[in-house]
């Protein structure tokens, strides 16, 4: 990861609003994006705990502020789900949780709240972070509640309208209780960023530090309209036929077809406006010349920096640099090629486009193996282990819808033979390993901080830097 | 399909018909604008709007998107050649409203001229723009140009923040030249009080359709409406991340390497004896400018590393702050470069800022990779930033607002540190050499920049090397 969090101090965020505005959806989105850009984040969802608290749903009752019993459930629910935060927090070194807080609040019962749960946590208030979903819009919310809450577990066997009734008067049972976040009087020392209309309109509080600003910035770019991302690898190239990585040779007379193909495919599919993207090298840019339509060329979705191993094959790489070929195998991910980049590198190299590819609409992105794995774990929610074996081959479009709270994918083969070019993760034991290097030293997450003398605990501004990882290497 | 044919100097792929370049092709840079964009600051004086507006032009100078500010203030001083009192500012001054009206429509004027006949792609006009109408007024003047308009309006009560504006920017303004500070003083409070009556603060209700932010408190919190296209939003991260507590920058580059000291760029060298002894020279010039809370950032590069493990204090790696990557010609000296790929070497010349090396990079590519390390240093305080001659030059661009044409012949020279020190609208830059001898790495652009000059007329500028 790229952000130095071994001796920052974690963070809460906590959703805010009324049902059907879009917690969910903002919590499993926001919590995504943090865990693809190295920040290890959970979501804890009240709704869950409660579900498995009161087995069976029976109706928006439960929900009335008047309903004493319910309400003691619904607290424990809460005190349950707040344990699983800190354990989470503390003890399994997550970094953010994401809480889907119930609405229903009065500002002493929360703040004490609060207070009880930063006593437990020893998490400053400052951690914590608010984000607010406010709508007004009946057509939005109407569409939230068919799009998620009919197929929601509470509602199985219901027909719309009853589950649509229902779930309205649910939403009725929180209003008579719900509170706003007010940045002028009562939360005004909060750090929050209150959305209005699903993005129309937002207002940011007493933004604290480097990962709060980066959720802000995140939840300004995102929107909810239907719209459709393709992505695929350029046409088949010289060096894909003899076998070379890297490099940047033109296509070969199939990836020429496959272009043509894809412009036909392209044309039929009818997509409106399309935008299309390629990488600055040669390969992606004459596929994307056969489309006949203006194209965007960025140096940032050029493939993965092989360094030395530029341009040689797989078998060139294990006899010259055995060494390195079996550190790669063990660990793909953060594995960087002597003088090149690993996935890792990728991931913060790509993060523009992915910012960039959720403002947009219809985006058709022509790039590379690597760097196509590292959005399609974006968009699937793929760890960092899966991530370098995600299969990618060439001449096949992914067409990538989203739906609920993920995305739909569908892949189409456009019937142009080609090389295949993935290489899975061999059965290898460690004692190919020489034996000065240890598996232990390559982390998950972030790099550790060199051992220095002494690490005050600041109060923290998160930056984008990493500790170094340990003695300076071979 | 169209041909490709590789550009030169950038080794960027175009298509061409009949040996001309085509159209359907477009670089990305860091940002693409479609059409021009009309900035349109709001506020009472002595808001930062100047501040703002002058900051966020050198931002997006810097990364790229041509960008002009247009101070009404500045034509209104140009007009009336000597200003008086704040009585020029009544409300009911006839004379003054026709002056101020006019100044602004010249203004207007001028952004049209640039937006529309210059290339250029964001205007800021920096006014008070406080009436509803006034607003009204610009924005069908963008819309009939057909630009796209977005408001910034700073809002502040807090009288110690405004106090602390006028001593730093409108004492020494033109307008007070004569005056003493109380006197301008008393001036300034009357002249802001003219506008107060009439301000119309941007609503939530009847601005609604109007894509705007709203700073309160200098940035204790913000109002964002209608965030159209990725220039604003760009803007608009930027303007959250900025803020105005007093600190200072700290420059440098890595103790001299061994590489450094043969005359070869580039690679991934350890430091030299001088390299060291200027590493330990660094950490005691560090525990004497006692900086509270300090944190220093290296790249990831050995030489980097090797100069702030002397200091002794933690420190963060960033990979994006690693030396221009030099291609094929990395670890060569200059002179292997002008026998080995003369013509590239020319090519880097004349036109250093785009150049790219084969396999590598060029200036303008490190800017973009840059772009998140000054966004994490303008929300950072004091800041010690341990990294490489060209990674310097860009850093420096953007804090002097330096010019693409400059930016690579900036002076950062080895054992030397520059403290930047944000002050009034620009900053302050003091250059400390720490008294260990270094080699000079600095070459400058030679007379004779054509491919077929000869080699001593290439190398001329070639600094000493072992």
């Amino acid at each position: 990861a790229w952000a130095s969090y071994m001796t920052n101090s974690p963070t809460l965020i906590v959703m805010v609003g009324l049902p059907a505005r879009g917690k969910t959806y903002v919590s499993k989105k926001l919590t995504r994006y943090l865990n693809w850009i190295g920040v290890p984040t959970r979501v804890f969802n009240l709704g869950v705990y409660r579900r498995e608290a009161v087995k069976s749903y029976k109706s928006y009752d439960f929900f009335r502020h008047d309903n004493k019993e319910a309400m003691e459930i619904r607290k424990q629910c809460a005190l349950v789900a707040l344990e699983d935060v800190k354990a989470y927090l503390l003890e399994e070194c997550g970094q953010i949780a994401v809480r889907l807080f119930s609405t229903k609040r009065t500002c002493g019962g929360f703040v004490s709240g609060l207070s009880w749960f930063s006593k437990h946590v020893s998490l400053p208030s400052s951690q914590v972070f608010f984000v607010e979903s406010v709508c007004d819009d009946p057509e939005v919310i109407a569409a939230n509640i068919l799009e998620v809450k009919v197929s929601s577990p509470d509602y199985p066997e219901r027909n719309r309208e009853n589950v649509m009734d229902d779930f309205l008067k649910r939403i009725e049972c929180y209003k008579v209780t719900y509170q706003p976040l007010d940045p002028d009087q009562y939360d005004k020392d909060l750090s929050f960023i209150k959305v209005i209309n699903v993005g129309q309109r937002f207002l940011v509080n007493r933004v604290q530090d480097y990962i709060q600003s980066k959720i802000v910035y995140y939840l300004m770019n995102i929107h909810v309209q239907p719209r459709t991302i393709y992505l695929c690898r350029h046409g088949e190239s010289e060096y894909n036929l003899v076998g070379k990585i890297g490099g940047d040779s033109g296509l070969s007379p199939r990836g020429k077809q496959f272009a043509q193909a894809l412009k036909k495919f392209i044309e039929e599919q009818e997509i409106v406006e399309l935008k299309v993207w390629t990488s600055q090298l040669k390969r992606t840019i004459q596929t994307a010349e056969s489309l006949g339509v203006t194209y965007e060329q960025w140096k940032i979705l050029n493939e993965i920096d092989a360094g030395v191993c530029e341009e040689m094959t797989y078998a060139e790489i294990e006899a010259k640099y055995p060494d390195e070929f079996a550190l790669r195998d063990q660990e793909k991910y953060l594995y960087r090629y002597p003088g090149g980049e690993s996935y890792q590198d990728l991931v913060q190299r790509l993060e523009p486009v992915i910012m960039e590819l959720e403002r947009q609409g219809n985006v058709l992105v022509i790039s590379h193996q690597a760097v196509m794995r590292c959005l399609l774990a974006y968009f699937l929610d793929k760890s960092a282990d899966e991530l370098p074996y995600l299969r990618c081959p060439l001449h096949t479009i992914l067409k990538l819808t989203p739906v609920a709270y993920g995305c739909k994918v569908e892949t189409i083969t456009l019937n142009v033979e080609a090389v295949n070019t993935h290489r899975d993760k061999p059965t290898l034991n460690s004692s190919h390993l020489p034996t000065s290097q240890s598996p232990g030293r390559m982390r998950r997450s972030s790099l550790t901080p060199r051992a220095s003398a002494a690490v005050e605990k600041r109060p923290r501004h998160h930056s984008v830097g990493s500790s170094p990882p340990g003695p300076p290497g071979p | 399909a169209r041909e490709l044919t590789q550009n030169p100097l950038q080794k960027t792929w175009e298509p061409y018909d009949n040996g001309l370049p085509a159209g359907h092709s477009a670089q990305r840079g860091v940002c693409m604008t479609n059409c021009p964009t009309l900035i349109v600051m709001v506020g009472l004086p002595a808001r930062g709007k100047t501040y703002i507006s002058k900051k966020l032009t050198r931002y997006l100078n810097w990364i790229g998107v041509p960008t002009k500010e247009f101070n009404v203030g500045q034509y209104r001083r140009d007009l009336v050649k000597k200003y008086k009192s704040f009585e020029f500012f009544l409300p009911d001054n006839e004379e003054g409203l026709k002056i101020r009206k006019q100044c602004a429509l010249a203004a207007l004027n001028d952004v049209r001229q640039y937006l529309s006949d210059e290339n250029g792609h964001v205007a800021v006009f920096d006014a008070t723009n406080t009436t509803r109408e006034r607003r009204e007024t610009i924005y069908k003047f963008g819309e009939e140009n057909g630009y796209k308009t977005f408001f910034v309006e700073s809002v502040c009560v807090d009288p110690e923040v405004i106090a602390a504006n006028i001593v730093q920017v409108k004492l020494g303004s033109p307008d007070y030249v004569d005056c003493s500070n109380d006197e301008a003083t008393e001036d300034f409070m009357k002249r802001i009080e003219c506008y107060k009556n009439s301000y119309e603060t941007l609503d939530e209700t009847l601005d609604k359709d109007l894509s705007y932010i709203k700073i309160m408190d200098v940035g204790r919190s913000y109002l964002v409406n209608r965030v159209m296209d990725h220039i604003q939003s760009r803007i608009v991260y930027y303007l959250m991340n900025i803020h105005v507590t007093p600190r200072s920058i700290y420059l440098c580059r890595h103790g001299e390497s061994e590489l450094n000291l043969k005359g070869r760029i580039g690679g991934d060298p350890g430091l030299s004896v001088r390299g060291k002894e200027f590493a330990k020279s660094l950490a005691q010039f560090i525990n004497e400018q006692n900086i509270k809370d300090l944190k220093v950032w290296t790249s990831q590069m050995k030489r980097t590393i090797q100069t702030a493990e002397a200091l002794g204090v933690p420190y963060e790696q960033w990979k994006v702050l690693n030396e221009i990557d030099a291609g094929v010609c990395e670890e060569m000296t200059y002179e292997e470069i002008q026998e080995n790929y003369p013509l590239e070497f020319a090519l880097r010349d004349q036109d250093k800022y785009r150049y790219r090396y084969p396999k590598g990079e060029s200036y303008e590519d490190l800017v973009q990779r840059l772009e998140p390390v000054i966004m994490e240093l303008e929300r950072q305080e004091n800041v010690l930033v341990i990294c490489h001659q060209a990674v310097m030059r860009c850093l420096l661009a953007y804090f002097l607002d330096k010019p693409a044409e400059q930016l690579p012949y900036l002076k950062c020279p080895l054992h030397t540190v520059l403290k930047l020190t944000p002050v009034a609208y620009g900053c302050k830059v003091e250059s400390i050499f720490l008294n260990v001898e270094a080699v000079n790495t600095h070459r400058d652009k030679p007379e004779n920049v054509d491919i077929s000059r000869p080699p001593e007329e290439a190398l001329v500028t070639v600094p000493a090397h072992q």
